[in-house]
């Protein structure tokens, strides 16, 4: 609702501007979507979910890192180093924020009937 | 078209990605890969006795041994790997995996008892490949791929020994219940989270 209210007071560029840049993005807008859909993910899990290669991966995770968004934790499975991602409680917060954005623009948005 | 109308077709789309990419998510993480390989390696052991049998009976009575232990087997790999990566087994992709993955299960015990009543085991091992199979399609189907890849290799494999000799049913068996298994098991477990 407070998102909405505050779309109904700024100009329409406005509101794009105003969106969570970080999330926006797409393939970290799908990391977000993926580790708020469950606990934790590894590294092949969210590489083979969002069809990424390591390097554009390894970019995005770090950038959402690097924001508190997400927690990379490393560790060996047998002698393989993994990662494994989670969702901070500030990502989430980002996260459910953008979703809530989103619904408010789609509700501002909508086209008028003629 | 206008900047509104861009707008609102630009939030619907990426609520539209939102929910796919959860959706993909959530439908991943089920199946247990070191599971799937442990219960290959039990079946290519069971392959190996059925084939020493004395008769159609002891067989039977292997493969049903074997159906048990794999079922346990990868319930233990199932618990372990829903715990290490987070996902409840009570989660509606966890139930929907099992909802799909069951019925064609119990059609094949069932036709297992009735063929042993009739001590008619002709169709046994192509029915139960080709069941299993068609489990795991539709127990996997918004699964990871190789799961699908490997509910199909099940079914073709079914088609074949249901057309193949019978002393072609124990190779049959070995190859799916263990070769595929292990196979996909290896490839599921190293690339999708154990």
């Amino acid at each position: 609702m407070a998102a909405k209210a505050h779309l109904d007071l700024v100009p329409l560029p406005q509101k794009a501007v105003n969106l969570d840049q970080l999330i926006h993005e797409r393939v970290r807008l799908g990391i977000v979507s993926a580790l708020a859909a469950t606990k934790k993910l590894s590294f092949g899990e969210l590489k083979e979910i969002l069809n990424l290669t390591d390097g554009n991966l390894s970019i995005h995770a770090r950038k959402l890192e690097d924001a508190g968004y997400v927690t990379c934790r490393k560790y060996f499975l047998g002698r393989r180093p993994q990662s494994e991602y989670e969702l901070t409680a500030t990502g989430k917060k980002a996260f459910e924020k953008y979703v809530n954005h989103m619904e408010a623009l789609i509700q501002a948005m909508k086209p008028k009937e003629k | 078209m206008g900047l509104r109308a861009d707008m609102h077709e630009h939030a619907l789309d990426n609520l539209k990605y939102i929910r796919s990419t959860m959706e993909n998510t959530t439908a991943f993480t089920a199946v247990p890969g070191y599971g799937m390989i442990l219960v290959g390696c039990s079946a290519l052991v069971a392959a190996w006795l059925g084939n020493g049998a004395k008769s159609r009976e002891a067989w039977l009575a292997i493969w049903t041994a074997e159906g048990m232990a794999a079922i346990l087997l990868g319930f233990i790999a199932l618990i372990w790997k829903a715990n290490h990566s987070g996902v409840s087994l009570l989660s509606s992709p966890a139930r929907r995996f099992g909802l799909g993955f069951a019925p064609p299960l119990l059609a094949g015990a069932i036709f297992t008892a009735s063929a042993a009543r009739a001590n008619h085991y002709g169709e046994v091992a192509g029915l139960w490949l080709l069941l299993y199979g068609s489990g795991v399609i539709t127990g996997g189907i918004s699964s990871v791929r190789p799961v699908l890849l490997m509910g199909m290799a099940f079914m073709a494999l079914g088609a074949v020994a249901l057309f193949t000799p019978g002393e072609f049913n124990d190779i049959c068996l070995a190859v799916g219940f263990g070769g595929l298994h292990i196979v996909f098991g290896i490839w599921i477990a190293r690339n999708h989270g154990g």
